[in-house]
This record gives C-alpha cells, structure tokens and sequence, in this order.
C-alpha cells in the first residue's frame, strides 16, 4: 500500500505521540488503576498501527528491521520469566513478589481498603507490567507490520 | 491388542478417574461463590501491595496463567515470521 495523502499523514503525524503516552501510561500505571502490560501494549501497538496505515507498510518495512522487534520481543518474555525466577531465588516460590514490604524499590504497602494512589507500592507488579508492555508492543507492530507488508506486495506471490 | 489401544484406555480412565474426583470431593454450592471475592478484596491491599486487586489477581495470584498468555502471544509471532520468512531481504 502506498502513502495515504497529506492531511492524513499530517494528522496522524499530531496523532501519534498521544496515543503512545497514553498507552505508555496505562503500562506504567498498570498497578493503580485499570489496565495493565497488555492492554497499555494493545494502544501503543495500534499507535504505531496508525504509522503504518497512513505512511504505507512498505514505507515502514524499509526503515525498520523486524529482527529488532523481534528482538525486543524476545527481551520482553525474558524479563517477565526473569523476574517469576528472581522470586523463586529471593523468595523461594515461583512468582512469589519478593519486592513488597522492601525498602529498594516499589516497596510501600498501601492501607487496607484505602484508595490513595502512591505509585511506590506493589512489589514486582510494575516490573512485570514493563516486561509484557514491551513484549506486547513488540509482538503486535510485529505482526502487523508484516501482515501488511506481505499483503501488497508482488514478491510473495511467485 | 495393540500397545496404543492400551495407551489410550489407560488415558481414558485416568481422565475418568480425574472427573469423579472432582464431582464427589466437594457437596454442592461449597465453597460459596463469594469467598474468593471477599478475600481477595480484603486482603489484596496487605500481600501484594497493589490498589487496582485486577492487577494483583492477573500478575501475583494467577501468574502461572498470564505466563501462558505471554507463551501464546510469543508463539504468535514466531509463527508469523515463520509463514513470512521468505519475505526477508
């Protein structure tokens, strides 16, 4: 698919940076209100899904290694299994939340039935929430972007 | 008899087995429906730590099911670039 004209890209141009803050946010505030890694990943995928429907996937494809999305793929499912493991090290069971109650970091421990948001709270939840964001942002744009990529273009289909 | 005729009996009955466990191990309506709600929201705030108790239910209490989700979403796309492979420049 080629570019879509200039108002569109325009737009999408002054589009796009909202739409990845908030799906940033709903990553980083996974543990404080609704959302979390997956659906915070899900926005910032369809942000980048934007980028491609109105710059074309061919656009997109030349200047984007999909071995690197990958590759971030690939960090982000390490990371979430990395931090189930460091609570079987630090902890002694398999995603045991080894970070709550601690002084390192996202150590504080909320009132029972309170609903004052301290973002300092809750253990190894933002941890895991960063690792499966990037994996879900990756893993989507990834599949997308190839998906269209392979839908328009003529060397597939020899 | 073939040996595989013998696998799959002995895979049947443990499944059997597995299904009249569970009807008979518990009466029926116990535990009450609401008590894994009641404990979760009274007590999510004190171990986990967490305010939103969806996210504590998904990462702390059922880890071992977003662990399967994050598996499917990698299978996904190695899948994907699998099909797509000759695509590669």
């Amino acid at each position: 698919m080629s570019q879509m004209s200039k108002i569109v890209r325009t737009i999408s141009n002054i589009i796009f940076p909202f739409v990845m803050i908030f799906g940033l946010y709903v990553i980083a505030h996974g543990h404080l209100t609704p959302g979390g890694g997956f659906q915070g990943g899900a926005v910032a995928a369809s942000g980048c899904a934007l980028l491609i429907v109105a710059y074309g996937s061919t656009w997109i494809f030349d200047r984007i290694k999909v071995s690197k999305l990958s590759t971030f793929e690939s960090i982000g499912a390490l990371g979430f299994i990395g931090v189930a493991f460091l609570g079987l090290i630090l902890g002694g069971v398999f995603f045991k939340n080894f970070l709550v109650g601690s002084n390192i970091i996202f150590g504080n421990i909320p009132q029972t039935l309170s609903t004052n948001s301290d973002f300092n709270t809750a253990g190894a939840l933002p941890l895991m929430n960063f690792a499966v964001g990037v994996k879900v942002i990756a893993g989507l744009f990834v599949i997308v972007l190839i998906m269209a990529y392979a839908s328009c273009t003529k060397e597939w289909k020899k | 008899m073939s040996i595989r005729t013998i696998v799959a009996a002995v895979m049947f009955s443990i499944l059997a087995m597995f299904f009249v466990f569970t009807a008979f191990m518990l009466s029926f309506g116990v535990p009450k429906a609401t008590q894994m709600d009641d404990y979760i929201i009274m007590h999510t705030q004190n171990e986990t730590g967490s305010n939103s108790g969806v996210t504590s239910v998904v990462f702390d209490y059922r880890g071992f099911d977003t662990l399967g989700e994050a598996t499917i979403l990698f299978a996904a796309v190695s899948g994907v670039i699998m099909i797509f492979r000759r695509l590669k420049k």
